[in-house]
């Protein structure tokens, strides 16, 4: 059996008429990258908050690392990492001084503290700026000092929330290779992103809309379970095919990439290449080919319906 | 359990902020300088050269001295000479005099009748010259009515204590002290956990183990120095330029005012957990300051106030500390003799604390 680090079980979130979460039921296993993928506003910061005992929910059950929430928080303080959405350490404080203070209030003593200090440096590649004022530091450096000082205490649990939304591609790949490390040292890891290819990286997912998990678990499951095949489609006049197709029953959406149109037909239809060319005669000549879900498609398809 | 290693932290990342930050830091040595220079010298009770004119329709010997000897005092200073009343009472309704001295013709006749000489017109707006020249009322003429004139009998005799000279700057640095202490202390302290929520860094340090005890502690600790440090300039240049004694212990002031800026600063402190943004807190700031200033007798003594001014002057630490350090800087009181103060001031900061401890929530509900 598996062990959950977290289950959330319904759990409903309101500030005032409006529902922020919408009975959320979760499990996080142990040692996983578990992320959130959704548009801004729908609930992800809030879900964390709710996991972190920050906002007590207006209702369901959450038990954090055997912890009951939000009763418990301040014991879960000591075990988890938490990294905020807006960077949170101070401005007017050194890198050193920031993990400092950090390793401090967990109650690091200072022997041990100055060498995770040194051994943190070294695994973040802040050693060479280690005595700079974060004020003048790139959005790279910042996050990886956030996650240096959120980590500096070995916590066994370690929320992000939009880590990356604020670097550049290069620092989004090895901020995702540190995390790798870390997960392959035990550390459960959930991150809150609205980056696809981000979110192709979890070992699990849940897609999340305006408060409702529309869909959860591996990303190759999600693609293969989505439940459409997708075609791309080459031929001119994609404006005006696009509306066509979209006014269509069988087709699930339409979008448009360069030159090509990216059409998601319901599974139904075994044979959608044929399918395309008998329905819409302009196509008969088209180039079409069948293409490999992304989880683009897989957040397009799930989320869809709340927004039409 | 409070741990003291993690309000070490806090303190040692205040103070260092504190030391970067370079207007507060200047503004900690620059506001009790200023304000002291400011207050000790514009703010001035002894009232000195007053405009005023004279009429003397005697135009007499007898005039002239009189006049002279007005003069002589320092209290007034003759800058217009006028035929009739009219003329003067035109000249203090335009603002060019406060006062004029009107001298009779038969002021020689007077003198000899030993009756009132001249009669004053004064401007009595200003409550302070309308008393320095009843004060003149009967003065002495010192050259040459001793022998005709008896000199008029007082009832009692005043002896002045602790301040013979009336000098006002003796009464008003340590009164300074309270003011500049309550403006500095709850300003600092009431944009201490704003400013970690408005920059952001409110919502980092409410997921670590530190509990609002040990946060609130560790944000007054670094600040009692920067208080200690404005106290050692006001007293001391009080002390040096305006020659203000320091009578009591200084071990005695030490605490005291120790009590005062602790009392300030966890009052800064609850502000801090009300205010929504750091202009809130300053408003704030300047809604206890105001009273503080006007209400706590650093500027109008405490007896005169109406009663409701006198309720409201005792619920703020500013007033308390008034009556403390004045006791025991010029009086040589200790705190035992003024112990309401004392334990007031001492049962503020502690209440203040639990306040502002209690209203500081580890969530974001």
């Amino acid at each position: 059996m598996t062990e959950f680090v977290i289950e959330a079980v319904n759990v409903v979130k309101k500030f005032g008429d409006f529902t922020a979460i919408e009975n959320v039921t979760l499990r996080v296993p142990k040692g996983c990258i578990y992320g959130f993928l959704g548009p801004n506003g729908c609930g992800k910061s809030t879900m964390i908050r709710v996991l972190t005992g920050l906002l007590s929910p207006t209702s369901g059950d959450i038990t954090v690392l055997g912890l009951s929430m939000p009763k418990q928080a301040e014991s879960l303080r000591l075990k988890i990492g938490y990294m905020t959405q807006k960077f949170s350490l101070y401005d007017d404080l050194s890198v050193q001084e920031n993990m400092q203070f950090m390793g401090q209030i967990f109650g690091m003593g200072s022997k041990a503290l100055s060498l995770r200090i040194n051994e943190q440096l070294m695994t973040y590649g802040l050693d060479s700026i280690r005595q700079q004022r974060v004020a003048g530091m790139s959005g790279g450096q910042r996050q990886r000092l956030s996650l240096a000082c959120a980590t500096m205490h070995n916590p066994e649990l370690l929320f992000l929330d939009e880590p990356t939304s604020a670097v550049d591609p290069q620092n989004r790949r090895e901020f995702w290779e540190q995390l790798f490390e870390l997960s392959a040292q035990g550390t459960t890891i959930l991150v809150t992103t609205h980056y696809m290819d981000e979110a192709e990286r979890c070992h699990r997912l849940a897609v999340m809309e305006s408060g409702i998990i529309r869909a959860d678990g591996e990303p190759d499951a999600l693609m293969r379970d989505m439940g459409v095949n997708i075609v791309e489609v080459n031929s001119p006049d994609l404006r005006a095919l696009k509306k066509k197709l979209l006014a269509t029953k069988a087709v699930r959406s339409a979008a448009q990439l360069g030159v090509r149109l990216r059409v998601l037909i319901y599974q139904d239809i075994a044979d959608p290449i044929q399918w395309l060319k008998t329905t819409f005669p302009e196509l008969a000549q088209a180039e079409m080919n069948l293409a490999r879900p992304s989880l683009e498609d897989v957040f397009v398809c799930v989320t869809g319906e709340g927004r039409q | 359990m409070m741990s003291f290693y993690r309000i070490k932290a806090v303190m040692v990342k205040e103070i260092r902020q504190l030391s970067r930050d370079r207007i507060t830091f200047g503004m900690v040595v620059m506001i009790p300088l200023i304000q002291l220079l400011l207050f000790g010298y514009a703010i001035n009770t002894d009232v000195r050269q007053i405009p005023i004119a004279v009429v003397d329709q005697s135009q007499s010997t007898a005039g002239r001295v009189i006049t002279e000897s007005v003069k002589v005092t320092q209290v007034v200073n003759v800058v217009r000479h006028f035929a009739t009343a009219e003329e003067a009472e035109q000249a203090i309704k335009q603002g060019v005099v406060r006062a004029a001295l009107i001298l009779p013709q038969d002021l020689t006749q007077r003198m000899v009748q030993n009756r009132v000489l001249g009669q004053w017109i004064v401007d009595g707006s200003d409550t302070m010259i309308s008393s320095a020249i009843l004060a003149l009322q009967s003065m002495p003429l010192t050259d040459f009515d001793f022998d005709i004139r008896p000199k008029t009998v007082k009832t009692f005799e005043v002896v002045l204590f602790y301040n013979p000279s009336r000098r006002s700057a003796v009464n008003i640095v340590p009164g300074l002290l309270g003011v500049i202490l309550t403006m500095t202390m709850i300003l600092f302290t009431s944009t201490a956990i704003v400013r970690e929520r408005e920059r952001g860094n409110l919502e980092l340090l409410i997921t670590t183990p530190i509990s609002p005890m040990e946060l609130m502690i560790a944000k007054i600790v670094p600040y009692i120095f920067v208080g200690l440090v404005q106290v050692f300039i006001i007293l001391g240049l009080g002390h040096w330029i305006f020659d203000v004694p320091i009578n009591g212990s200084v071990a005695q002031i030490l605490f005291g005012t120790l009590l005062f800026i602790s009392a300030s600063l966890s009052l800064g402190l609850m502000i801090s957990t009300l205010a929504k943004n750091q202009l809130q807190a300053m408003q704030m700031t300047i809604f206890i300051l105001l009273p503080s200033i006007l209400l706590s007798g650093f500027m109008f003594p405490y007896e005169g106030m109406p009663e409701t001014a006198q309720w409201i002057s005792e619920a703020l630490p500013a007033t308390h500390f008034m009556r403390l350090i004045r006791g025991v800087v010029l009086r040589e009181a200790d705190l035992i003799d003024l112990w309401r103060d004392t334990l007031w001031l001492a049962c503020f900061t502690v209440v203040g604390l639990f306040v502002a401890a209690a209203r500081f929530k580890k969530t974001l509900d």
